[in-house]
């Protein structure tokens, strides 16, 4: 067994302990230590995935019991680059955090590292009911996360979403103990052996238990499940918005991991069971997350709805099931991810500049560093909203030629594109009215914000650059993803690989 | 048995959905719960009903009852108890920081959410006249 699988879970758990105990009262040293975990997690979370790249699933047994019986955990490529997309955007926003949010409140280092460990562990996880319990670790952390730097408005907000997220993990348990009562197994490898033999007579409670396991769109927000989120992500700080940004990808990961290993092809009466209620959800999430853009009321909301309009094309595309949607929707899963990160950032940078204000589309006076706070905004819209020259066009260039066998493609084209124009036009209404109508206002005083060091500006610059090598290296990531795509849609070799440890092979 | 069990999951989840549903965190919390109980007794009830019989293996045993699903009961319950400690703490602060209990955000909220407003009370004369009101009574 290669130990380093366990490393992206142990190393954010072992170092937020940490600094619960020991770095409570030193702001100094918990930003060194959190900094430095989050370096190594990115440089092991790229050594896993140069590992993962030989096309091998690994599959690592906690405690050493065998497979079917203990919890494993599994790496193929898909796992790999999730990990390491979520430690680039980690680390991103803890620089951008350093910036003076994390002094705003207690615990923000602890909590931020605990959340790195729960999404490190959903992507990592071999086991659905260890799937459940990464999926608290990561929310309990997002909840301390989500209220830090308290507010009257922030906490209610926050109320709403451990509500949401409670009555979700229910239901979700519901259909893990309706799984388990036909399979008998909670282990993701063994469900899929075992999903086809069920007879007959267990399938509508399989089927149903399988179709209540669309709880996770709950996290990735999909329509009609999706009214938390926008409140959320608005009333969040900017920085734990920006993180949350991968929190719906969970949601989606889960989706494309469980329904594609265990309900796909083999399953054989309980095969693709979720494609005919994704679909359709994903298109009208689309629809409804960019006519959101044009109604939102502060650059927060609308970053929050551009969210669920990238969640709803994300979906809708996994939800063909083919290994070129697959891909497609992979390199839209990136993007995605790492521009609604920089959009949500450079939204704080506003907010944190208007004063009152905030980030509301109401008139204000000029903000300090306009010019420069202005053109990063306009990159991130760029990358948001899919035009040239970013990753986000080809993204949705790769996800259109994708899904043009399906039999929905013409709803695809249609959709997509006119939602690309509204939130266009969104963003430029956005774009305008926050960065030159203030020109046409009197100059104000000199407002009492000092700016703050260039570290944010290097965190919402590094991410907007990852954004730029994707677009530039976008020939072999998708060639690589295309593998990723192509291992996923080839469940034997994660079946055997997990499995196998049972028989001795290895 | 079976009846008993089903019929108690099936009342406590409509109990707990419709309390969630309420406009204020208390009965909120209450419904999340009862939702919670009704979980964990259902995930308890898929290790198959049973009395009697033994969850670990024993010579003298006749048959057995799984044991997993008790063990995922016990990380259930320990897991719903946490949240719904953290959520009445949020919901405890949600309700000093903005004044009322109501479960929707000031721009959605219905007009009875200002009514029921505490802090919005206390600026009010009519805490007064209660309490001249009081002092004629006594």
């Amino acid at each position: 067994m290669n130990h380093l699988l366990i490393l992206p879970i142990l190393l954010p758990a072992v170092v937020g302990a940490l600094l619960v105990l020991a770095a409570r009262h030193d702001g100094v040293l918990a930003r060194t230590f959190a900094v430095a975990s989050t370096v190594l997690l990115l440089a092991i979370a790229v050594a896993l995935l140069v590992l993962a790249s030989d096309g091998q699933v690994r599959s690592y047994a906690l405690g050493a019991w065998p497979a079917p019986f203990g919890i494993v955990l599994a790496l193929d490529r898909l796992a790999a680059l999730m990990l390491v997309l979520n430690a680039v955007l980690g680390l991103g926003v803890l620089l951008y955090a350093i910036g003076g949010w994390d002094q705003r409140g207690k615990h923000f280092h602890p909590l931020f590292q605990f959340e790195l460990m729960g999404i490190n562990g959903a992507f990592l996880t071999g086991d659905f009911f260890n799937l459940f319990v990464f999926f608290e670790i990561l929310l309990i952390a997002s909840y301390g996360l989500m209220v830090h730097g308290g507010g009257g408005l922030r906490v209610k907000a926050g109320v709403q979403y451990v509500v949401t997220n409670l009555v979700g993990s229910s239901v979700f348990l519901i259909a893990v103990g309706m799984i388990y009562n036909v399979t008998g197994t909670l282990n993701m490898a063994d469900l899929a052996r075992i999903v086809p033999q069920v007879p007959a007579a267990d399938q509508a409670l399989l089927q149903t238990g399988a179709v209540l396991l669309l709880v996770f769109a709950v996290k990735a927000a999909l329509v009609p499940l999706h009214f938390w989120l926008p409140g959320t992500y608005a009333n969040a700080p900017g920085p734990v918005a920006a993180l949350f940004a991968i929190m719906t990808k969970v949601g989606a990961y889960s989706i494309l991991r469980l329904y594609v290993l265990a309900f796909g092809a083999d399953a054989g009466a309980a095969a693709w069971l979720a494609a005919p209620w994704l679909l359709p959800a994903g298109l009208l999430t689309l629809v409804l997350g960019m006519t959101g853009v044009l109604a939102a009321r502060s650059l927060g909301q609308m970053a929050s709805f551009a969210v669920i309009g990238s969640m709803g094309m994300l979906l809708a595309t996994v939800a063909v099931f083919t290994p070129q949607a697959t891909s497609a929707a992979l390199y839209y899963l990136i993007h995605s991810t790492l521009a609604a990160g920089a959009l949500f950032l450079v939204a704080d940078l506003v907010a944190e500049r208007r004063g009152a204000q905030r980030d509301r589309f109401a008139a204000a006076p000029r903000i300090a560093q306009g010019g420069l706070v202005g053109g990063l905004f306009f990159v991130a819209a760029i990358a948001m909203t899919g035009m040239p020259p970013l990753s986000g066009f080809i993204g949705k260039l790769l996800v259109l030629d994708g899904v043009r066998a399906s039999a929905h493609a013409a709803w695809f084209w249609a959709l997509i594109l006119t939602t690309s124009l509204i939130a266009i036009v969104g963003f430029a209404r956005a774009g305008s009215f926050v960065f030159w109508k203030p020109h046409a206002l009197p100059a104000a005083p000199a407002s009492a914000y000092r700016p703050d060091g260039a570290l944010s500006f290097v965190a919402v610059g590094g991410l907007l650059a990852c954004l730029v090598l994707l677009t530039v290296f976008a020939g072999p990531v998708h060639a690589w993803l295309e593998l990723v795509a192509a291992q996923l849609y080839a469940p034997a070799g994660y079946i055997d690989a997990v499995l196998g440890t049972a028989q001795g092979v290895r | 048995m079976e009846f008993l069990v089903a019929s108690a999951i099936g009342v406590m989840t409509a109990a707990g959905i419709y309390m969630v549903l309420r406009a204020r965190t208390f009965p909120v919390v209450i419904g999340l719960s009862l939702l919670t109980y009704a979980t964990n007794l259902f995930l308890f009830a898929t290790g198959r009903l049973a009395i009697g019989q033994p969850p670990v293996i024993s010579a003298a045993a006749t048959g057995y009852i799984d044991p997993l699903p008790q063990a995922l009961v016990l990380t259930a319950i320990v897991i719903s108890f946490g949240m719904t400690a953290v959520v009445v703490v949020m919901a405890l602060r949600a309700y000093l920081e903005t004044g009322n209990d109501h479960v929707d955000l000031p721009g959605d909220a219905s007009p009875e959410a200002a009514e029921d407003d505490w802090k919005l009370r206390a600026r009010k004369p009519a805490p007064a006249t209660a309490r001249s009101g009081r002092g004629e009574r006594a």
